[in-house]
Order: structure tokens, then C-alpha cells, then sequence
């Protein structure tokens, strides 16, 4: 099996895995509560507005947020019932977004417009059409409107598409399973997203940790000589966009630049399993597999979330907590974020959620730099992480701008290595933030 | 229950590296080069260290105290700095010399600066050189080695002298005694046999790199081969290579993090130049060893080296398609 094996040949760390806890557990459908919180804005992008109000009766997969703008996605409904208030509600990313909150009626009655369609009869701008319809985002963690992704500028030539399963992140395994139990959506979804774009050459890049999902998916390819899977070296941040497009076609995308500027489109393999599931049933974006897991969580589980369940009702679906929880992580270790409350809705870009106990939060003395250069080898763009960091603590961000701070991925990798437990990638990110803020007044 | 859940950036898990640790490996690396002094000089050797170690870490300690600044003495970087320059002492060396050596080598050279990290030359030898420059005597008495139990001397010639003077390579030991040790030299150096062991420990445990030891050694190497005393292609490479500071400083000193670029190519260059500055030292200047001053010179030379060799990022040249 590491007969084809990539991966990239600079930088990268080697994290404990911990994707024991789920793995090899089956998808399970998790409760669908009595009350649901949907927020009117779960995309990079505009929020949207809401063309429901209090006292509505509403379906399941009926429209509720409608599209503002062209970076947007519309909110369906993931349940059906009336729809009890608009309020500002906490999200994942730490502020607050008008929520609509839903009485369940627990009978999922489905909304009439949903209607499946032909796989091999819709045409490239139907596919596209229902994927905008259907709220597909970016489902790996960026929830990045998909349409637009797929409606590439004319002058950009788009000769292949690469679907990510490398799910670099430890503990996460919502992709792997979702790649094991349907790959067939998951190669049906790529077969959608070439004809969109019309394309010949699709790839999967999949970690060498996963070799169930390996065969799962070389199996649903079967004969078909367009659609390879490309096995990767486990390593983190191998599922990083701009690596794993390096690691199997060999180009750089450039600096300051998008993968459309050297030909390819990634997307995660959940984004095109749900493409697939979203034009064969109708049925729009309205739930997703979530990795529940670590030492903090009774059983840890695969489960399949409706949209707007609290993270606090998925803790009574897993066992309940086995401890006080130090931290909870939306994402994975290395890049997700943590949560002050579990009051929080679980949403389209949410594809794990880690309880970690409070003697796993190490409160690490932080020691000056001693120049070991242990960020600059791992780091997967070559950056001299501990310059840029170094710049920003004194607020120079001029400097940062020189020492190419935006081109940070924020995988982290610097802060995970750095012997000073340096707060490596939270300063470059910060001059990050300064640098693109500036720009948008300045100029 | 929820306001004890600790919000903070990403990352939330970090790699078990720690400064201590680091330290913790170079020390390891270097008790073979002190078993070997140990075996070749004598337990006065053992005397030294402790004393260079201990007042390195004391005066670590008393400054942090009186700047009230935390201790940091448990990072162990003192202790490595107090065995670096025990290492670089002869064996004979007064213990008072050495005390002072330590506290120069923390207080001036590294405190002064800012601590930890911030030092913009290596500790242990800009102590010495001050040591150099201030008891010349002491600082070159070299003790026979004892295990040449027929030699009733009590000092010696290190290989390097005679090395400038093709006249007497008659008077060279055998490069097997030189490897192993069995030479006068400073406490630390002389066993390459045993330096190597350390070496091999802290390129496994990636501690340090192989830029900047083996471009360094090769350099030594080839330019002492090359221009030998008796024209073009005749020196005695391998004797320059396992004789005086170079194993040491190469492996040990001057792959020291914040005096040495942190940059792959910077790396090499700083390698290449100490290489060639040792090499002009040891066959023109009028100093037999070279080691320390040219990894000094390379030391001030860093920042300069790291602004030009930035490595280029992921994705900075256009049109690579």
C-alpha cells in the first residue's frame, strides 16, 4: 500500500493521532430535539435573511434564510414545525448571529419542492443551480459557498478536480467514515462536480491511516481511468489545500493566489458526498456527520446532526460527560475553537466536536525564543514563524507584511512544535488580521 | 459548570519539546567528551566542571533574583553553558579562573543581553576568549595525558603547533591517539572519539541539524588539506580535523540556537565560514587553534546571514505551472 505513497517533502508534524475513540464506530443518527436553533448565517459570506417569522409553520428542507448576495448560501429548515421566535444566539465562532429558533412537530415532514432528480440526465448548470439551492458550503471546516466555488472566471482554465479525505486533524473521523459507509455518494459527488466543471481528471487524496476508507473508495471507482485515489502520507497539515494540490500535481498555487490560478478545485469529500445525496434526493443541506469524541465524552460517537441541535443535547446522545470538560472544541486540536458554553447549535461547518478534561488543558509556562528554528522545518509554507511572531508581539506589522504573514495557512504547526510554547500562530494571525484590515481602510 | 471550560487559541494540543528537554539532551551528549577528560587527565578534571557549572547556574540565579526577574535556573541552559567552557579549559586550569570564566560567560555575556535566547554570542567562548586574554599563562598550560604512563612530562605539545611547522611532523602522534584522545588539549576537545558518541545522540534526537558540523569539519578539512606546508595538496586534513576545538565547536558550539542562523542556507554558510576562518587561523594567523574565534566572528555575522538567506515560501514564484 505505500506503494504510491505522497506527501509533502518539507515541514509537517506528527501529532498523536487519537481517532481510536471513533473510527471504527458507524455512523448513528443522534436525537433530533424538540427545539432547534438555526443561525441565519453558518457560511463565509453575507448572513441571510429570514423569509419566515414567528408563528410560521415550516417544513423540513423548506427555505427559511434566503440568499443575500452573491458569497451566501441559503438556511433550510432541518425539521418540521412552527417556528417559535428570531433571536441573536451564540455561535461557534464566538459572536452572536440572528437565530431562528423551531418548535419540532417530530414528524420530519418533508417540504414539496424537494424533489430528486436523474444523476445522469441534470445538466452541468442544473447541478450548480442545486447545489446554490441545496446551501452546499465548503463542509471540510472553511464553509465557503460551493456554487461560487464551482463557477470558476471564464478566463481560468480548471483541467482537475482533487476531493480532500486526508483528515489531517486528530481525533476527527466524520469524513473517514462518511468515505467508508457511502462511497458511492462520495464518487458520485466528484463524477457531479467534473461535469460541472467540465472536467476529465479527478483525484482523492487519502491519508494512509485510513486504509478501510482507501479500499471503500478505490472499490466505487472501480474501472473508471479520470478518477484516481492518491494515498498520502499521514501527516499534519496534509489536508491543508494548498499542500495537497503541491503533493499530488506538483504545482504551487501561488502566493496570494487561489488553486483556480494552477487548474484545480479542491473540495472535501463530505461537500461532494452531500452534492451527490442533495441532487439525487432534493433534499438540501440540513445535517451532516459530526466526530463527538475525546477523553471528556462516556461514548464517543459518528453522528449524523441535524442542523441546530445544541451541543449540549448531543452530550446526553454520547453518554453525557465523563468529567468536567476543560476544553470544548469545535473542529479539531490544531486549528478548531473552543467554546465558553454548550448552548451552542451545531451547524454546516462543524465536523467535530472534542471534550477535552481539565488535566488535558496544560497551562504551559511560556519561554522566550531560543531560536531552535523547529517552526521554520515544519512549517508547511516555509515561513519563518518565529519572525513574523516576533514582529507582531512588538506590533510591527510592516514586517510581518515583508515576512509574508498573510500567506499563513494558520495551521498551526509552529505553536504545536515550539519548545517555548510560544504562542506562535495566535500572533501571526493577529498581524494577519491587522495587515488585511488595514488594507481594506488604507486603500 | 461552564465558566470552568478555558477558552484560548489554537492549537490546543503541543508536541512534549521543551527547553529543558533540549538542554537536558545536549548535557547527555556531553558526558561522554567528561568520561574520556575524566580517563585521559585525571578526577581534577570532574572539579572544574562542577565548579564552571555551578557558577554558572549561581550567577544565573543571583542576577534573575536581583533583577527580580522569575529563576530560570531549571531550564538548564546555565548547566550547559557552565560545561561548555569547563570544556574548553585546560586541565590544569585555577578553579578561581574558571568561577570567573562562568560568571563572565552568564552575567556579561548572556544576562546582560537579555537572558535566554537573547545572547548574540556563544557564552562559553566569549568567556574564554576573555579568559584567553587575560591569563594567557594559565589558559595554555597543557597537561600531559595521564594513560601515557612512560611520559614522566608534566606538560605537552597539542598536535595543533606542530602541525604549523611542517618541520617537525616527525613529532605527531598517531592520528588513532589523536581520535581517541590520548594528546594534551583543553578538558573537553580532545576526545573526537568521544564528542562523535554525543554527536550521533543529538542528530537523532534532532537537536541540531547536520549544516552546520559537516559543512564546517569538511571545510576545516579540504582547506588544511590543500594548502599544506609543503605546496598544494599536502596537508594533513584528517590531524586538522581530530586536533584542537573543532569536533567540539562544530557539533556543540557552533550549532548554538541563538548565535547561529535559523535559516537552512544560513546554516550552511555559517558552517563554510567558520570553516574558513578556523582554516586561516590554524595555518596563517599566528595562534595555533582557531576554533573559538571564528565561531564568535560567525556569531556577530548571524543576523546579517539570516536577512539574506530567508528560504523561499510555498507559492512565491509566479508562473510555476
Amino acid at each position: 500500500m505505500g506503494f504510491n505513497l505522497l506527501s509533502f517533502f518539507k515541514g509537517g508534524v506528527h501529532p498523536p493521532g487519537n481517532k481510536h475513540f471513533t473510527e471504527g464506530k458507524p455512523v448513528e443518527k443522534a436525537k433530533v430535539p424538540a427545539l432547534v436553533y438555526i443561525p441565519l448565517q453558518q457560511h463565509i459570506g453575507a448572513p441571510c435573511e429570514p423569509i419566515v417569522k414567528p408563528g410560521d409553520r415550516v417544513k423540513m428542507g423548506q427555505v427559511i434564510g434566503q440568499q443575500k448576495g452573491h458569497v451566501c448560501a441559503p438556511i433550510h429548515s432541518s425539521v418540521s414545525g412552527k417556528v417559535k421566535s428570531i433571536i441573536p444566539f451564540a455561535t461557534t465562532h464566538g459572536n452572536k448571529v440572528q437565530t431562528l429558533v423551531i418548535e419540532n412537530d417530530g414528524l420530519d415532514t418533508p417540504a414539496e419542492s424537494i424533489m430528486g432528480r436523474n444523476i445522469d440526465e441534470v445538466s452541468a448548470q442544473e447541478i450548480l443551480d442545486i447545489v446554490l439551492d441545496a446551501g452546499i458550503v465548503g463542509l471540510g471546516n472553511a464553509t465557503f459557498p460551493t456554487h461560487v466555488k464551482l463557477s470558476p472566471p471564464a478566463d481560468k482554465v480548471i483541467e482537475a478536480v482533487i476531493l480532500n479525505g486526508s483528515e489531517c486533524e486528530p481525533y476527527l473521523t466524520a469524513d473517514h467514515r462518511l468515505m467508508v459507509e457511502e462511497p458511492d455518494a462520495v464518487i458520485g459527488g466528484l463524477k457531479l462536480i467534473m461535469k460541472v466543471l467540465g472536467v476529465e481528471t479527478g483525484y482523492i487524496g487519502i491519508e494512509d491511516n485510513k486504509p478501510d476508507a482507501i479500499a471503500a473508495i478505490k472499490d466505487a471507482i472501480g474501472e473508471d481511468p479520470n478518477i484516481s485515489v492518491r494515498i498520502l502520507k499521514t501527516m499534519y497539515p496534509q489536508g491543508c489545500e494548498r499542500k495537497l494540490i503541491e503533493t499530488i500535481t506538483g504545482r504551487q498555487v501561488p502566493s496570494g493566489g487561489l488553486p483556480m490560478d494552477v487548474g484545480i478545485i479542491v473540495n472535501n469529500v463530505t461537500t461532494a458526498a452531500q452534492i451527490y445525496k442533495s441532487v439525487s434526493t432534493g433534499m438540501p443541506l440540513i445535517e451532516r456527520i459530526v466526530t463527538i469524541t475525546g477523553r471528556g465524552i462516556n461514548s464517543p460517537k459518528n453522528l449524523l446532526v441535524r442542523f441546530g441541535t445544541l451541543v449540549s443535547d448531543v452530550v446526553d446522545d454520547c453518554g453525557g460527560l465523563s468529567c468536567e470538560p476543560g476544553k470544548v472544541i469545535v473542529g479539531g486540536p490544531m486549528m478548531g475553537e473552543t467554546q465558553h458554553t454548550m448552548d451552542i447549535p451545531i451547524t454546516k461547518g462543524v465536523s467535530g466536536i472534542i471534550f477535552m478534561p481539565q488535566e488535558e488543558v496544560g497551562e504551559e509556562e511560556i519561554l522566550p525564543c531560543i531560536r531552535c528554528a523547529k517552526c521554520i522545518q515544519v512549517c508547511p509554507i516555509r515561513l519563518m514563524p518565529l519572525s513574523i511572531s516576533a514582529h507582531s508581539l512588538k506590533g510591527e506589522y510592516d514586517t510581518c507584511e515583508t515576512l509574508h504573514a498573510l500567506d499563513c495557512v494558520e495551521c498551526g504547526a509552529c505553536s504545536y512544535i515550539c519548545p517555548s510554547k510560544r504562542p506562535l500562530q495566535e500572533s501571526i494571525k493577529l498581524a494577519k488580521e491587522v495587515i488585511i484590515d488595514r488594507r481594506r481602510n488604507g486603500n | 459548570m461552564d465558566n470552568t471550560i478555558t477558552v484560548s487559541a489554537s492549537p490546543h494540543i503541543r508536541s512534549k519539546e521543551s527547553v529543558s528537554r533540549i538542554m537536558l539532551d545536549v548535557i547527555l551528549a556531553l558526558i561522554p567528551a567528561a568520561i574520556a577528560a575524566v580517563i585521559i587527565f585525571g578526577w581534577r578534571v570532574l572539579l572544574v566542571i562542577v565548579v564552571s557549572v555551578m557558577g554558572a547556574v549561581i550567577t544565573e540565579a543571583v542576577i534573575q533574583k536581583l533583577m527580580k526577574k522569575p529563576i530560570t535556573i531549571k531550564d538548564l541552559s546555565a548547566v550547559v553553558t557552565g560545561i561548555l567552557l569547563a570544556y574548553n579549559m585546560p586541565p590544569t586550569v585555577p578553579l578561581w579562573i574558571v568561577l570567573i570564566g562562568s560568571i563572565i560567560a552568564i552575567a556579561l555575556v548572556k544576562q546582560a543581553f537579555g537572558g535566554l535566547g537573547q545572547n548574540f554570542m556563544n557564552p562559553a567562548l566569549a568567556a574564554r576568549a576573555i579568559l584567553f586574554a587575560a591569563w594567557p599563562v594559565q589558559m595554555t598550560n597543557w597537561q600531559r595525558p595521564i594513560i601515557d604512563a612512560f611520559s614522566n612530562a608534566t606538560s605537552s605539545a597539542t598536535p595543533l603547533p606542530i602541525l604549523k611547522d611542517g618541520e617537525t611532523w616527525a613529532k605527531l602522534p598517531p592520528l588513532w591517539d589523536v581520535f581517541v584522545g590520548k594528546i594534551g588539549g583543553s578538558i573537553g576537545e580532545i576526545s573526537a572519539l568521544a564528542l562523535l558518541l554525543g554527536a550521533a545522540y543529538l542528530l537523532i534526537r534532532g537537536v541540531i541539524n547536520w549544516r552546520i558540523p559537516i559543512t564546517y569539519i569538511a571545510t576545516v578539512g579540504l582547506l588544511t588539506w590543500i594548502f599544506g606546508t609543503d605546496g598544494l595538496f599536502t596537508g594533513r586534513g584528517l590531524y586538522h580535523i581530530f586536533s584542537g576545538g573543532l569536533i567540539l565547536g562544530a557539533f556543540f558550539m557552533a550549532t548554538d540556537y541563538p548565535t547561529s542562523p535559523v535559516t537552512p542556507l544560513g546554516q550552511i554558510i555559517m558552517g563554510i565560514g567558520c570553516g574558513i576562518v578556523t582554516s586561516i587561523i590554524r595555518l596563517v594567523g599566528g595562534y595555533p587553534g582557531g576554533v573559538s574565534y571564528s565561531i564568535l566572528i560567525m556569531n556577530v555575522a548571524t543576523p546579517l546571514i539570516e536577512r539574506y538567506t530567508r528560504p523561499r515560501i510555498y507559492g512565491e514564484v509566479k508562473n510555476n505551472v
